[in-house]
């Protein structure tokens, strides 16, 4: 597989947005290619809409979105070619099979059907899906349907994976799985931008780690980075995490 | 405060879901919008007070001894009605067996399982009586106001109809639940209920197409023949006509009916409803493994991925098409006018035009919900590299699609018979589909498609519109038809609505 030059993946400026209160405050994040990064942050801190403006699927009041130099306000469509969006509600259809449903995200991404097809195959093997790929998805399992929207999320082969809360609801195996398609995809040269509960993840997973309080990156960096800015000395991730939203925003 | 555990407590929290319910249904969760709602059910009730004045305007309801004619009348609309209660009743009793809802709360709690579902039937007969109370007092009101209170007695006669309906449907779910398992009798009490609630109006209208080559279901029902056949005034058969006019005993009669009924529903149906939900609950969504058959990438534009999908959803999911093609069993009567008239050269065929236009609107409206609003992974749709713009045309010439295959057929045999009413025939259905998806793309709001029942409580604006657009097109087709000039002002009224749909709509702002 290519590697993608090493080169800024996202870029935000000054990201906001409003609905009753600010739910995202002027935030500033830049994330290069082939990295993992990984927002963490408390309930309603942010995350989940800011990851919807990088995905397009939410309009900014104001700032700037670059996705690999793209700017994905200004061609959305451009952007949106180069990206993934994950959500922890499989986006998928119950009466499709995994099969059929590839084909169909293939179709929406323009993915010619012979790429796609060997694409297809490769990822429902690589996934474990073999058995279930002609079976409707109205039958599989929540963890086997958060693999089906996985495929579909790499059966175009995006540059940027953008994932929210992809392990709610999966079983250790699938969450297994699913971490070392990740890794897989990051070795490849593509980047990964992921919000997760699971500190554990995050500590094992992310090259670097931003976290979110009330709208605000507070701070942002290697989990070193992250324990010397939060004075959580040796601390565990969770120490550390807690400490920072605890104190408020430190230099990011 | 009633104690926990008590009928009254379990009556009193049914009841409060039940009102919470329809405050959501009316204002779709927004509370500002309650004047609105308010001002508009004024606007509907003096509307269908005038529609029933006009309706009743032919007929004498004041005369002091109902003669045969109107007692066949009268018996044949409470027929009609019963139909379209039980119908509704077969729905509400389906959606309750299969709906898991609160049952695991409840079911896994120690209260008594045969106390809650014996008042959730009565809730039930509740709403059904409500709902058909609520569609028949502007008719009865205006009876009364012709005829004297007398017409009263109709308000009693249609909730003890409603009782009854109630108690049927659900020993017809619970016989089809005995015969064909919990898994088919969803699909089948769903076609069944549809099928109860146009047997009746269907098989009026090819009587009528049959013998006088119309499709006015009334004009059988006061033909000479029938009121010959019909038996004397003094049958038993009138009681339920004679208790819509008070006649005391029939009234009682009716009453003492209506509660037994109900009542031996709840003591033989209540201990047996905990069977029934469990049951249904524990069924696998669909256990039939898919048949193994090759598949091949094609190349599709986005626009054909997403038409093929709209199309493999419907055809896949038969709850879902039972639901939205049901309508087109009103078709059936302007099929079989179309059958008899071919090769007569007779006129009728103009009845079938505003027939068809109607259909189309009320098919495109809810296929286009579907498509546009019923989109179960939005989200990957919206993130997809196409404009959003082309996601929607693409969708619309989904629907656009469906509707030119389901009244195609139709149009090209009417050409054979009337080419000029064909040609009307087929601008109205392109015209009354394209306005209907209109307004539900005015109006969209993203849902589930399981939601496609409740598609009404997004916008009750929407939904009027919808009607009222079918209808105006309808009728323009109609009067175009019959080649007057009066069509243009048809279709400005038509465009009247639509232009005041969007005026209104959140799309505008």
């Amino acid at each position: 597989m290519d590697h993608f030059p090493l080169s800024r993946a996202l870029e935000i400026r000054g990201l906001a947005k409003s609905f009753e209160r600010p739910a995202v405050d002027g935030i500033d994040l830049d994330v290069p290619a082939g990295e993992f990064f990984t927002l963490l942050g408390p309930n309603g801190a942010g995350k989940t809409t800011m990851l919807r403006m990088v995905s397009g699927l939410l309009k900014p009041d104001r700032g700037t979105i670059k996705i690999f130099g793209i700017d994905a306000l200004g061609d959305p469509v451009g952007a949106k070619r180069v990206t993934a969006w994950l959500s922890d509600e499989p986006m998928i259809y119950d009466k499709l099979t995994p099969l059929e449903y590839l084909e169909f995200v293939a179709g929406l991404w323009g993915v010619a059907g012979d790429v796609a097809e060997a694409r297809a195959v490769d990822l429902i093997k690589w996934l474990g899906l073999e058995p279930h790929a002609q079976d409707r998805c109205e039958n599989l399992s929540k963890g086997t349907r958060q693999k089906v929207a996985m495929a579909g999320a790499l059966v175009h082969e995006p540059k940027l994976i953008i994932l929210d809360e992809p392990f709610t609801g999966l079983d250790a195996g699938s969450a297994r799985l699913v971490k070392s398609v990740l890794r897989e995809r990051v070795k490849a040269g593509c980047s990964v931008v992921m919000t997760t509960h699971i500190l554990e993840v995050a500590e094992r997973m992310a090259d670097r780690i931003g976290v979110i309080s009330e709208g605000r990156l507070i701070a942002e960096g290697t989990l070193n980075e992250l324990r010397s800015k939060a004075g959580a000395g040796q601390g565990s991730l969770e120490d550390t995490f807690l400490a920072l939203v605890a104190s408020g925003p430190v230099a990011a | 405060m009633s104690q926990a555990g008590t009928i009254a407590w379990i009556a009193r929290h049914e009841g409060r879901l039940a009102w919470r319910d329809l405050l959501w249904m009316m204002t779709a969760g927004r509370r500002r919008r309650a004047y609105a709602v308010a001002l508009g059910f004024i606007v509907f009730v003096i509307f269908m007070h005038g529609f029933a004045a006009l309706i009743l305007a032919p007929y004498d309801l004041s005369a002091a001894d109902p003669d045969k004619r109107m007692l066949v009348t009268i018996t044949g609309t409470l027929v009609l009605s019963w139909s379209l209660m039980l119908s509704q009743a077969m729905e509400a009793v389906t959606r309750a067996f299969y709906s898991r809802a609160d049952f695991d709360l409840v079911l896994s709690s120690p209260l008594s399982a045969r106390r809650f579902f014996a008042v959730r039937i009565a809730a039930m007969a509740q709403t059904i009586m409500l709902m058909s109370l609520s569609l028949a007092a502007p008719f009865i009101d205006v009876a009364v106001w012709r005829g004297g209170a007398r017409w009263l007695g109709a308000y009693i006669v249609t909730a003890v109809l409603a009782a009854v309906a109630v108690s049927v449907a659900l020993a017809l779910t619970a016989t089809l639940f005995r015969l064909i398992g919990p898994k088919r009798t969803r699909l089948v009490a769903q076609i069944v209920a549809a099928l109860v609630g146009a047997a009746f109006v269907i098989g009026l209208q090819v009587a009528a197409i049959l013998s006088y080559h119309t499709i006015s279901r009334f004009m059988v029902l006061q033909s000479n023949p029938v009121i010959d056949a019909a038996p004397g005034t003094g049958s038993l058969m009138w009681w339920p006509a004679r208790a819509v006019l008070s006649d005391t005993v029939a009234l009682i009669a009716m009453l003492g009916l209506g509660t037994a009924v109900l009542g031996a529903a709840v003591c033989v149906f209540a201990p047996r409803f905990p069977g029934y939900v469990l049951t249904a609950g524990s069924l696998p969504r669909a256990t039939k493994r898919q048949v193994r058959r090759p598949i091949t990438f094609r190349n599709p534009s986005a626009a054909a991925a997403l038409r093929r999908k709209e199309w493999t959803l419907l055809w896949r999911d038969p709850w879902l098409a039972s639901q939205t093609l049901m309508q087109l069993l009103y078709l059936l009567p302007p099929a079989f006018l179309l059958w008899r008239s071919f090769g007569d050269g007779s006129g009728a065929s103009i009845l079938v035009v505003p027939v068809l236009i109607m259909g189309a609107g009320q098919l495109a409206g809810a296929l286009a919900w579907l498509a546009i609003c019923g989109e179960d992974a939005a989200d990957l749709v919206a993130s997809a590299p196409v404009t959003s713009a082309r996601v929607l045309c693409a969708k619309t010439e989904a629907v656009m699609v469906g509707i030119a295959s389901v009244f195609g057929p139709f149009v090209i045999i009417l050409a054979v018979i009337a080419p000029f009413c064909a040609l009307v025939a087929g601008l109205g259905v392109a015209i009354g589909a394209i306005s209907a998806t209109s307004i539900q793309i005015w109006f969209r709001t993203q849902a589930k498609r399981s939601y496609f029942r409740r598609r009404q409580t997004s916008s009750r604006i929407a939904t009027i519109a919808e009607a009222l657009s079918s209808c105006s097109w309808a009728a323009t087709g109609a009067l175009a038809a019959a080649g007057t000039w009066l069509a243009i002002v048809g279709g400005a009224v038509a465009l009247a609505i639509l232009g005041g749909t969007l005026l209104i709509s959140p799309a505008r702002k």
